[in-house]
């Protein structure tokens, strides 16, 4: 028997950051991320100008180098607002993914595990996909009243349903291999198996699909503020700031057009992290690069 | 096999085993009436080619599947009528070393993980478990260097001894070996067997060794069962049925055995065709559609399990016509 050449230490499988580098786009799109998460995090620090402040002198004053992004029909300085809106975004998007992950993987892993809840499990699960999502979550909010905990719980219960599937699609998969029929055979009992077993070989497609949903978070958040469904108008989200910058789209296009980049942005480079990740961790694709 | 089986009692008597699996196109019956004991401290081959369910007999007696019927009598006890609950008191006993050394361990735990989990089932405690991991892979031929490495990082031998020890570690009487060579390198093939049966010796486990290479068979285990598709052909000792093959489907499975003697003259029985569908098994005798010595008399009954000596017991209603001398001449 010959011995593994690689020492112990450095072996574990690769890990998530050195996988993102070997594939350029997902790189990128991981920088713009984190530098869209600093400023947001550091908003207080770099905005210039209070996001709440008024100054009717100078409302829609073009971009220049008092306003970075202009100021809007209030005379509130866009750039400082995009970069206390993105907090919210994020914020909006990091509670959807842990609400819709816990959800859907409980719901998942039940389905895919026990062959009796199957049934009744997936038909609740494909009902809830058959919903265009914007809708079901508008419908959620009308039901609940809006603000920002509502949204949170509406698009968490409208994304768990996607991460279910995936979560029980791999599960039916895992359930069946040998090591652990090697775990039943021991009469090791079905939560460990789950835990230890299923759960484990769980994070790739986990992770694909949890970045994929921060982004459709991100998107939803933003159009269930634009449509007046969100947080109150008052509150500076990419979404509100593009529905009050809306009316004066024709004398001052940049009311609409920097939250929208951060829209555009942040969403983007969460999708070719995403597409990164499922490349790299499906083997099926793995080579074809 | 050389060795003598240390006491005559039997620790498994399979009796009957059913299994059926229900299907879009009807019930397939997978296994039918099979019945074969196992001693204590003996090894039973169970031999036959891909789909004669020889591995889903194998899982029904460990309920990995649940069983459509029949009884599997361990050591005075009903495996197939116990609870789940009760049945997962008997599963320290009874363990089970796969086919696949890749997919059998999770690829996400540590060696010692994979090992200790075994150990917790068997009920050791905790501050023992270290000593036993390191004891173990000693135990396998292994160092306890590896036991924080990850499967990925040992090859395919390596890995089935990593199964074997986990097998090991909750002290079972009952191994079942599921074509554990069968996937390794042949160099590697002798270096398992030899440490299976070493095993063997000194724990005295007794075993149920599934294999579809004959000469594997003849080497290790005290008993043999011969299955084709979900039926006992054939079943007696190694010795008698190496030595004298009374089925025409054994006879081609031990001529299609290469022997290493350039000089040795062995007339080869090539079996026409694939092994049927268990859809639609063929009336009678299942093998007759592939055997060359069927006669319209096989399609009418199935034909029972008959004694033939002391240790031979054969399933073809023309087994006295046939000479046994037309086999292989290495008794």
């Amino acid at each position: 028997m010959n011995a593994p050449a690689t020492p112990s230490a450095l072996v574990t499988q690769p890990g998530v950051l050195a996988l993102l580098l070997r594939r350029p786009t997902a790189m990128i799109g991981l920088v713009i991320i984190v530098v869209i998460a600093l400023l947001a995090i550091f908003a207080p620090l770099i905005a210039p100008i209070p996001p709440g402040k008024l100054s009717v002198v100078h409302r829609l004053t073009p971009p220049g180098p008092i306003w970075f992004f202009g100021t809007d029909e209030f005379g509130r300085d866009i750039f400082s607002r995009t970069l206390y809106a993105g907090r919210l975004s994020l914020l909006v998007g990091a509670c959807v993914v842990a609400i819709a992950t816990v959800l859907g993987l409980v719901l998942g892993l039940l389905a895919g595990f026990f062959r009796r809840l199957d049934t009744p499990l997936a038909r609740i699960i494909d009902a809830l996909m058959a919903f265009p999502d914007v809708l079901l979550a508008i419908a959620l909010v009308a039901a609940l009243g809006p603000s920002l905990l509502t949204i949170i719980i509406t698009l968490g219960l409208v994304y768990a349903p996607r991460l279910a599937r995936i979560v029980r699609a791999s599960t039916l998969v895992i359930r069946e291999l040998p090591f652990v029929e090697a775990a039943r055979a021991l009469g090791v009992p079905a939560w460990k198996i789950i835990l230890r077993h299923v759960l484990r070989n769980l994070t790739s497609p986990i992770l694909v699909q949890s970045t994929f949903i921060f982004a459709h978070a991100m998107l939803a958040e933003a159009s269930l503020s634009f449509l007046g469904v969100g947080v109150s108008p008052e509150v500076p989200t990419w979404g509100t700031m593009i529905a009050s910058g809306r009316q004066y789209v024709g004398q001052a296009d940049w009311t609409i057009l920097f939250p929208g980049l951060a829209i555009v942005l942040s969403v983007l480079s969460l999708q070719m992290i995403g597409d990164g990740l499922r490349d790299l961790l499906d083997p099926k694709l793995r080579g074809q690069m | 096999m050389t060795s003598s089986p240390p006491a005559n009692d039997v620790l498994l008597d399979v009796q009957g085993l059913e299994k059926r699996f229900h299907t879009r196109n009807g019930d397939v019956a997978a296994i039918s009436d099979v019945s074969f004991t196992v001693r204590r401290g003996t090894i039973v081959g169970l031999v036959g080619e891909s789909g004669s369910g020889k591995t889903t007999a194998a899982r029904c007696i460990l309920r990995l599947v649940e069983p459509s019927g029949g009884r599997a009598i361990y050591d005075g006890t009903d495996l197939f009528a116990l609870s789940d609950r009760d049945m997962n008191a008997y599963r320290r006993r009874l363990q089970i070393v796969f086919q696949d050394p890749y997919s059998s361990l999770n690829p996400r735990m540590r060696v010692d993980g994979i090992i200790a989990e075994a150990l917790e089932a068997g009920g050791v405690p905790r501050r023992q478990h270290q000593d036993r991991i390191a004891d173990l892979l000693t135990q396998v031929g292994l160092s306890p260097d590896h036991s924080r490495r990850f499967p990925h990082e040992f090859s395919g031998g390596q890995r089935q001894r990593i199964g074997i020890a986990r097998a090991l570690a909750v002290g079972p009487e009952l191994i079942v070996a599921d074509e554990p060579v069968s996937a390794l390198d042949v160099s590697v093939q002798a270096q398992i067997l030899n440490l299976i049966q070493d095993l063997q010796q000194q724990h005295q486990l007794s075993m149920l060794f599934i294999a579809h290479d004959l000469s594997v068979v003849q080497y290790l285990c005290d008993d043999v069962v011969v299955m084709y598709l979900g039926r006992v052909m054939e079943r007696g000792s190694s010795r008698a049925i190496y030595a004298a093959p009374r089925h025409p489907y054994t006879r081609a499975l031990l001529s299609s055995t290469p022997v290493p003697d350039p000089d040795a003259r062995t007339d080869r029985i090539v079996l026409k065709g694939d092994i049927p569908s268990p859809l639609a098994p063929p009336s009678g005798c299942v093998f007759r559609t592939r055997c060359p010595h069927a006669i319209a008399a096989c399609a009418q009954v199935v034909p029972p399990l008959e004694a033939v000596g002391p240790d031979q017991f054969v399933a073809c209603i023309r087994h006295n016509e046939l000479s046994p001398s037309a086999s292989r001449s290495n008794a």
